[in-house]
């Protein structure tokens, strides 16, 4: 994709290209200014300068920056390249970003886990001055001084002494031949002297997007290719008994009718098997699939029911289960009395819903996959296309279009995995477009979750005793069909990581067995497990008589960083020491949010209220009031959201903001209409009229963002905040209403 | 043989009258601006303009065409930009972006009626396309400035 961008923008290919087609083929790279090039290889690598595998500058100036990780709308593309071109003291517009292909060459492609900027900071410095360091050498050498003496000013090298200056384009020649500078030797910029880190830019891609230009894996063609449309056993696990394809064939511009194989246990990103119709367009395909007629075998998940799932999961919930972090003594604590509040929470399956459908293009040819695919993690497509194809990765070429959303979803690929194993059969590029029914039928879904919490409180209401339990089917099982148990990567979402201060504490987790295949959502399982920490918290303080945000300030206690010493907690990949649980930073998220939301303050209507919850998830904290208006009919209006958040330190402010205003929608998708079940095994909903999500009207009206000014190190900002707005909301509802919220979403719910 | 005009452009059609604009105009006149989200008129992903009003290209079948002229997010304006994409890059609207050239032709098509739409007005509009990015309050801010710079 990047090479096609590229291409057109650079009008290297004007004649060849019919107006509106898209070049997409490797079978251009060839003809691209001459060089001899390798599938895949980007203008970075092709680049005169090339310190590194980021990084290339040309003789003409042009500083080509690869883009490794995937664009789906939280502006990774253009927020990680800007850090390279800080470091580089580059000028932006002299920049072009190239799309990286799947390679293990750059490290972890894999877009997920809110961890773009955390895991790839220090890389991009690093390839930044680099550049920067051996462009000053090449200077240097030709004016016979000393590097030290040298500076450089936006794309230029200066010596200041003799008035000198050369331009980055004349040096990258002659710092093409330099040996790369080792990394001890390197010199960052001051923060003072930073041009675009922390003060950011809009996407690269703004212009392309407000036009209709930029290519999404929906937009992929290659001349010649066919569409196809693939039935999938209704039920996971099941296979086609027989079909009947005689009146699918008779659709116009149906070509063929081609069976996939069902996947071996486990599923992971295996396709799911079934029956495709190829036809010559998009719709042709969708037509003739309507006409299939197949005898399913709907094997053992068709005794999989979710309301009978639900009332296991709860009761399940009220057992004692598996340890996962024990402070004090908790049972002694309960015996010795006080007041006992128990509360139960739950929260269904949800799916993603990104607003591009799954689909992928794909060529098999000479024993070679190439694909487009918007995928959040290329190197996952070269592990399962080999696999399916029983070729090797290196065999295995992903492009990476723009994504039309993602949020957890696009980092499976059993889509483009479907795309390769049909060229294969075909010999021909195929294009496997899903309708949105299959997205909401076939989706790695956000766990189901039952919650028990209980508390024994004294008179000021803060708990001698706290005992939370949380029940899920785990993603694992997706990787291993006996998993029942949350695994310490997902325990500690929102759950062994509870910041409170008290002395006696319990975090358990009971066994869930998945029947459908579950993975990760924007937020994964923060949703449910702050829902529940901080939903109860609220009921807490209610019972004592206390404001809630008060109340929650008691319960974290002084600043102090949390000692997790004796709990399997990863802390979301990173390492404690740089990136511990400082209740200081969330102490500070909280004051900020209740001063900024008017806390105590203002005054609401009748029916209206506020809502407070503090959560800390992928490394950053973020506390946000929510004020909400209930009508006569019980419908929910949302007037104003004000977010604080510390993400450390934060690379592109602007785009930071958009990711919590976008959250806050997120999460009044889950609050108010989130919710996927299942009868005999099949998915009940299908598309947006029974699995609606926000829409305009609908929608916070009005959400503030404010950024704490931090120099902790960056950390997470596309997923922290959904979980605290949701439970926000839930508390604002209470406020409003005097009805709580512990079942999503809020249809199960009378609130007036 | 359905003649119709498409950004300008004189075309005919001799397919299956049932297939719906939106494949007619990506899959072979491959003008893929125009998105698929539900393919049932519930997202508005596919917004363009029929005679100057918005429709969903997913539902509107070849067969009621004859004679249309059509507009796409890639003819929304004949040079440069038209006042909602340039709104649009003012406020930095897109996330993903896969629905804003459905937002943008349905702005444009309110914007043609309602020179300075009320927040109802809007909402009214807007409410049939779906962001799942979540932009809304963006959206209406370049609504707002668009219809500020027009008048
Ligand atoms: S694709 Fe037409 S309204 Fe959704
Ligand atoms: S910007 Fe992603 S769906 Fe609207």
């Amino acid at each position: 994709m990047s090479a096609i961008e590229n291409v057109s923008r650079r009008g290297f290919l004007t004649g060849l290209v019919a107006v509106g087609g898209l070049v997409l083929a490797a079978r251009f790279y060839p003809e691209i200014a001459g060089h001899e090039r390798a599938p895949g290889s980007n203008q970075a690598d092709l680049a005169k300068l090339h310190p590194n595998v980021f990084l290339g500058i040309n003789p003409d100036g042009t500083v080509y920056i690869v883009a490794h990780r995937s664009e789906m709308g939280t502006t990774s593309r253009t927020s990680l390249p800007l850090v390279v071109a800080d470091e580089l003291d580059a000028d932006w517009k002299l920049v072009k970003i190239d799309q990286a292909i799947g390679d293990a060459k750059y490290g972890s492609q894999n877009t997920d886990g809110s961890q773009s900027i955390r895991g790839f900071y220090d890389v991009m410095r690093v390839a930044g001055a680099t550049g920067r360091l051996m462009l000053i050498q090449a200077a240097a050498r030709q004016w016979g001084v000393d590097p030290a003496e040298c500076t450089t000013e936006m794309h230029v090298v200066v010596h200041a002494a003799t008035n000198r200056r050369l331009g980055y384009g004349e040096l990258a020649t002659a710092a093409s031949k330099l040996p790369v500078p080792a990394k001890e030797v390197l010199k960052f910029k001051p923060k003072s002297e930073w041009r675009y880190v922390g003060k950011g830019s809009p996407s690269y891609d703004l212009e392309a997007l407000c036009t209709g230009k930029a290519v999404f894996g929906m937009d992929a063609q290659l001349d010649g290719m066919l569409y196809a449309s693939i039935e999938h056993p209704p039920v996971l696990g099941g296979k086609v008994k027989s079909v009947d394809s005689q009146e699918a064939l008779k659709v116009a511009g149906v070509r063929q009718i081609v069976p996939i194989d069902p996947y071996q246990p486990p599923p992971a990103f295996q396709p799911l098997g079934g029956v495709a119709v190829i036809a010559d367009n998009t719709w042709a395909a969708f037509q003739g699939r309507k006409k299939l007629k197949i005898d399913w075998d709907n094997g053992a998940n068709e005794s999989y029911d979710s309301e009978a799932y639900k009332k296991e999961l709860q009761e399940t919930a009220r057992k004692p289960a598996k340890v996962v972090r024990d402070e004090g003594d908790v049972d002694a604590a309960f015996a010795k009395g006080g007041k006992i509040i128990e509360a139960d929470y739950y929260v269904p399956l949800l799916a993603h819903a990104s607003m591009e459908p799954m689909v992928a293009l794909a060529e098999f040819k000479d024993g070679r996959a190439t694909l487009w695919a918007p995928t959040q993690n290329p190197q996952a497509v070269q592990d399962i296309v080999s696999k399916e194809l029983g070729i090797a990765k290196e065999n295995v070429i992903c492009h990476v279009t723009l994504l039309g959303g993602g949020f957890g979803r696009k980092s499976k690929p059993d889509y483009v995995a479907e795309a390769a194993v049909l060229s294969k059969k075909l010999n021909k590029p195929v294009k496997v477009v899903w309708t949105r029914e299959d997205d909401i039928k076939f989706d790695y879904y956000n766990a189901v979750a039952a919650m028990h919490l209980k508390a024994a409180v004294s008179d000021k209401g803060i708990p001698s005793a706290w005992l939370q339990r949380s029940v899920f089917p785990p993603i694992t099982s997706i990787f291993d069909v006996n998993a029942v148990y949350g695994d310490p990567g997902h325990l500690q979402q929102g759950w062994t990581d509870i910041p409170y201060d008290l002395p006696n504490l319990r975090v358990e987790n009971g066994p869930a067995k998945a029947h459908v295949r579950i993975g990760w959502l924007r937020s994964v399982a923060n949703i449910y497990h702050a829902f529940a920490v901080q939903c109860f918290t609220d009921e807490l303080a209610h019972a004592s008589g206390r404001d809630p945000v008060d109340y929650q300030f008691g319960l974290i206690g002084k600043p102090r960083i949390v000692d997790l010493k004796n709990t399997n907690y990863p802390n979301y990949g990173a390492p404690y020491d740089l990136y511990p649980i400082d209740t200081a930073r969330l102490i500070r998220v909280m004051q900020m949010a209740a001063d900024k939301g008017g806390w105590g303050k203002r005054k609401l209507g009748k029916r209206a209220g506020l809502g407070f919850a503090a959560h800390r998830s992928f490394l950053t904290y973020v506390a946000t009031v929510v004020e909400v208006e209930v009508d006569d009919q019980g419908e929910i209006k949302i007037p104003r959201v004000d977010t604080v958040v510390d993400a450390g330190l934060v690379v592109n402010p602007e785009a930071t903001r958009a990711q919590f205003q976008g959250a806050a929608v997120f999460g009044t998708s889950v609050v108010k209409t989130g919710e996927i079940t299942a009868t005999k095994g099949a998915i009940d909903q299908s598309n947006f009229q029974d699995y609606p999500v926000a829409r305009m009207s609908e929608a916070p009206y009005q959400t503030n963002v404010y950024l704490v000014e931090s120099d902790a190190p960056p950390a997470g900002v596309g997923e922290p905040g959904v979980p605290p707005f949701v439970a926000a909301l839930c508390n604002a509802i209470f406020a409003a209403t005097g009805k709580r919220i512990r079942e999503l979403p809020l249809s199960k719910n009378q609130l007036v | 043989m359905i003649q119709l005009k498409v950004n300008g452009i004189q075309r005919n059609f001799d397919g299956d009258p049932q297939m719906p604009i939106l494949w007619y105009l990506r899959d072979e006149l491959r003008l893929t601006g125009t998105k698929f989200g539900c393919g049932v008129a519930l997202c508005g992903a596919c917004t363009a303009h029929k005679n100057g009003e918005a429709i969903r290209s997913c539902v509107t079948s070849m067969g009621t065409l004859a004679g249309a002229e059509i507009t796409t997010i890639e003819g929304l304006s004949e040079n440069g930009l038209h006042p909602v994409q340039k709104a649009w890059i003012q406020v930095n609207v897109p996330q993903c972006g896969y629905c804003q050239p459905g937002q943008m032709m349905q702005a444009a098509a309110l914007l043609k009626s309602k020179k300075n739409p009320s927040d109802a007005d809007i909402d009214d509009a807007m409410s049939g396309n779906i962001c799942r990015c979540g932009t809304y309050q963006r959206i209406r801010a370049a609504i707002r400035a668009a219809a500020e710079a027009q008048t």
